[in-house]
């Protein structure tokens, strides 16, 4: 059946079935590629979006399920005032190797630091620790991280 | 006549310098829809448009080691232009302009560092001559600022947008003729650039081939049987077809001996059932339907328990054969003041590269397009041609960025199974695997075992090393990446030395991860060698340095293996780390050191862990000492390639494994498989240590002596040593 969603300040529409995990139907209906399919099963972070400023695993959220909630996704965060910091400290640091994991990655920081402008690397690690980055680029995200919330960075 | 019309026109200039086995061609190369379409090409590599602006040909697989920036970059060194003005544009698959174009063996560097620079300095020397011309003076008064060609005696200056066009009547100066500026004047190279795609990257654009859409596109997906290779028995297709925006299912005889001999080259379509849908979600829900059995195979017995079995009953025996024997062991071993013996292990493991294997592909009136993200593209080419009986010359193959490879896209059967399905289906298909798929279908870095015994003398010389190195293989061959030179270190730098090989026949499917041999090889060496450090009473990197011998160099190219260069690195990493002030440590914490040779490069690495009385592991911090010659195109992504090679190996060591029971692959996803987080990586000091020897590639030599210099810093925490990975709190319990 056709559900609207309100995606980066927008009204979509798509047509799926409600059991589709927002995931697929942001990528292949609506043609929002930036969240990205690592494994399914919520363990590895790449699919993460915002609904109502939370970050979420989006393969694990059916669409049904989404109602008239806000999605961010990557796309929207050049918008966002803390997730335009984010990527400005993201492509200071050139953090990517591959930069698959990424936008999640940065989705995840995004929220961490609109909840706790300050975070410690405790902090980091327990926001983080959801988002694999197989070629570990751990030690730039975590200082990209600080960059992004004007802390000291080693 | 338009700048367009003159660049396709002007004629084909062929040149080639061939260094390193590598033919670079200066033809010609207009492309077609390129964004610069008023630009002039100066050669396969570079165009210079009008307003300035210079596009430069990236042409090899960027899969995250940064390739795409680091090759432009010496290019754009050479022609001296200022980086902020060039533009980069991914080469497809083309072997006749660009040779081989792969991602692998951490060659990208050492073999196109002559070449690339020749290619930009080449294409300056055509803009002076351009510019002499119309100034009517010797090209050897010219000199150039970025951009810009100057006429010091006259004042006279032209930019080099306005000379590209003259440039079409330039003929090409031989590369080898060029002179190749001095590195103190570099503007661009070693200094530390962001990937090109970096913006890209940060803002979620679509860069990645799971991101490939097409006009009228379908999706698909590719069941294969959990035992690799085993044919479909039964499917019900039917069931499949009912859901909701499914098109089409349909099996895939396949060649079941693919799967065996897919690594880089060969192999072939792996039997399978095909579901095509609107979605790839709706695909996926016709494949949970299919009610899947499977033909029986001749390997669906096989378990890696039965392998450990076997390997120890054969470890224990006489050896198949002898690879190497130097000297007198047997004597040496009787005659050492101390000896230890030792078995070690290490598991299969899986790449796992986070974007899961895809390929979109558009078969239409003969012809097909190919949009994947590989490694390696043109094996992939000719596979799809010998799978489906097109010429070679009908297939294009567009390269995508990847979301890792770690040598698992050198093997391209997800390209040859997209183009397969793609000509039944009648429509543009994306394939994507899920990571159920990937893990399960993976060519996987094989076990191995060795079987120890080294001895010293009394004033602590390794006088005696025997291995008897049980792997997978059929007679004296070995199963791909299950192999080991006769030359591996510590070979000629021991008197008495026997290397032994016994091997079991696998049917499980085995090839390249990320410093292949090394990743495995460098575990147990470099621990053996720590047993006989402390066996010997030696401070284990002063044991390390002794062991390296007093030549600075050891056996020929290309097998030589400078000690002075390991020396300097090992050297290096003790200052780097306090080793000297590691008695000092708490208890319950260590000190580690390895060092490994492999990929042109020389690695030292100290690891410092705190093990606590459950037997958890964690790492403190990692210093690393490199050497890869006297030039770092890129520090940024150098830094990023050793940190990440390190946390890889660190990675692999704590946690990875793969087993398989009844042929079947035992784990499917990341909860089973896991991977390290940012929770426990630690900080990774790196030093690049300079030598005057040209620059070596960076994407695996960092990884082998990670994983050795934990399990030694374990040792030296616990007194436990480590002698089969991953390591388990259970092995290191107080």
């Amino acid at each position: 059946m056709a559900y609207t969603l309100n995606v980066n300040g927008k009204a979509l529409s798509a047509d799926v079935d409600g059991d589709t995990p927002l995931l697929w139907t942001l990528r292949d209906s609506l043609g929002i590629l930036g969240p990205k399919y690592g494994c399914g099963v919520a363990a590895c972070g790449a699919c993460t979006v915002h609904i109502d400023g939370q970050p979420v695993r989006s393969c694990q959220v059916p669409t049904e399920a989404v109602g008239g909630a806000k999605i961010t996704t990557i796309e929207g965060m050049a918008a966002h005032p803390v997730g335009q910091k984010v990527q400005a400290a993201w492509m200071d640091l050139d953090v990517a190797q591959c930069g698959y994991c990424q936008p999640g990655q940065i989705m995840s920081a995004t929220a961490l630091l609109a909840a706790n402008p300050k975070p410690t690397d405790a902090d980091i690690d327990a926001a983080m620790a959801g988002n694999l980055c197989r070629c570990a680029t751990y030690t730039r995200i975590r200082a990209a991280i600080k960059r992004a919330s004007g802390q000291k960075e080693a | 006549m338009t700048y367009h019309q003159i660049g396709a026109n002007r004629r084909q200039v062929l040149a080639s310098v061939s260094a390193a086995g590598l033919t670079l061609s200066f033809a010609v190369a207009p492309k077609a829809g390129a964004a610069d379409a008023g630009a002039t090409p100066l050669n396969a590599y570079v165009r210079v448009a009008p307003d300035g602006a210079v596009t430069i040909v990236a042409k090899n697989p960027e899969i995250g080691q940064g390739i795409k920036t680091s090759l432009p970059m010496m290019i754009a060194e050479e022609l001296d232009v200022d980086w902020a003005n060039v533009r980069i544009e991914q080469a497809d698959n083309d072997p006749k302009l660009y040779g081989r174009q792969f991602a692998g063996g951490s060659m990208a560097t050492p073999l196109h560092w002559d070449e690339l620079r020749r290619v930009g300095a080449v294409a300056r020397l055509m803009l002076i001559q351009a510019a002499a011309q119309a100034w009517n003076c010797a090209p050897g008064e010219c000199s150039t600022t970025p951009g810009v060609v100057l006429h010091k005696a006259s004042g006279r200056s032209r930019t080099y947008g306005s000379l590209a066009l003259a440039c079409a009547d330039v003929p090409t100066p031989d590369p080898k003729s060029v002179t190749l500026k001095d590195p103190k004047s570099y503007r661009i190279v070693g200094k530390a650039t962001p990937q090109y795609d970096v913006a890209g990257i940060v803002t979620g654009a679509p860069l990645f081939g799971i991101d490939v859409t097409r006009p009228g596109m379908v999706y698909a997906t590719y069941a294969k049987a959990p035992v690799p290779g085993a044919r479909v028995a039964s499917a019900d297709l039917e069931a499949a077809k009912s859901v909701k925006g499914v098109r089409k299912a349909f099996v895939v005889e396949g060649d079941p001996d693919a799967v065996l001999v897919r690594g880089m080259v060969g192999g072939g379509l792996t039997p399978g059932v095909a579901v095509v849908a609107d979605t790839w979600w709706a695909a996926r829900k016709g494949r949970d339907k299919l009610n899947l059995a499977w033909a029986d195979h001749p390997t669906s017995k096989q378990s890696t328990a039965a392998f450990a079995e076997q390997a120890k009953a054969l470890g224990a025996g006489k050896p198949q054969r002898t690879a190497r024997n130097d000297g007198d062991v047997e004597a040496a071993l009787k005659g050492a003041a101390k000896t230890v013996k030792a078995a070690y292990a290490y598991p299969f493991i899986s790449h796992s590269p986070l974007e899961p294997m895809n390929c979109t592909a558009e078969y239409k009136d003969g012809k097909l397009e190919i949009w994947a993200p590989t490694q390696n593209p043109e094996p992939g080419r000719q596979l799809c041609a010998k799978t489906l009986g097109i010429k070679p010359e009908d297939i294009t193959v567009h390269m995508t960025r990847c979301g890792g490879g770690f040598g698992r896209r050198l093997g391209n059967e997800y390209m040859v199974e997209a183009a397969w399905i793609a000509r039944e289906a009648g429509a543009p298909v994306k394939l994507l695997w899920t990571r159920e798929d990937d893990m399960q279908h993976d060519f996987y870095r094989p076990g191995g075992f060795h079987f120890f015994e080294g001895g010293v003398d009394g004033s602590g010389k390794v006088v005696a090393w025997r291995d008897h190195f049980v792997s997978y293989g059929e007679g004296s061959g070995f199963a791909p990446s299950a192999g080991m030179s006769p030359n591996e270190f510590p070979a000629r730098f021991v008197a008495n030395y026997r290397q032994d090989v016994s091997v079991m026949p696998l049917g499980v499917p085995t090839g390249p991860l990320r410093a292949p041999g090394s990743n495995a090889l460098a575990f147990v060496h470099q621990s053996f060698i720590d047993e006989l450090a402390h066996a010997a009473g030696a401070d284990p990197l002063a044991f390390q340095i002794a062991l390296l011998g007093d030549s600075d160099t050891v056996g020929d190219p290309p097998s030589q293996y400078n000690a002075a260069r390991m020396k300097g690195v090992l050297k290096a990493v003790g200052e780097m780390s306090g080793w000297a002030k590691r008695g000092k440590l708490p208890k319950g914490e260590g000190m580690g050191v390895a060092c490994y040779f492999s990929h042109m490069g020389y690695f030292a690495e100290v690891c410092h862990v705190a093990v606590s009385p459950a037997g958890d592991v964690k790492v403190k911090k990692v210093w690393v000492a490199a050497d890869v010659g006297r030039q770092i195109v890129n520090p940024s992504g150098a830094m990023n390639q050793v940190q990440g090679s390190v946390l890889d190996g660190l990675s692999e060591a704590l946690h990875q494994e793969i087993t398989f029971a009844d042929g079947k692959i035992e784990q499917s996803n990341f909860p089973d498989y896991p991977l390290m987080r940012i929770n426990e990586a630690p900080p990774v000091e790196v030093k690049f240590v300079m030598t005057d020897y040209s620059p070596t590639g960076l994407g695996e030599p960092a990884l082998p002596p990670a994983i050795p210099a934990l399990t030694n810093a374990i040792f030296a925490a616990t007194g436990k040593r480590v002698r089969s990975l991953p390591v388990r709190p259970e092995m290191l319990k107080a």
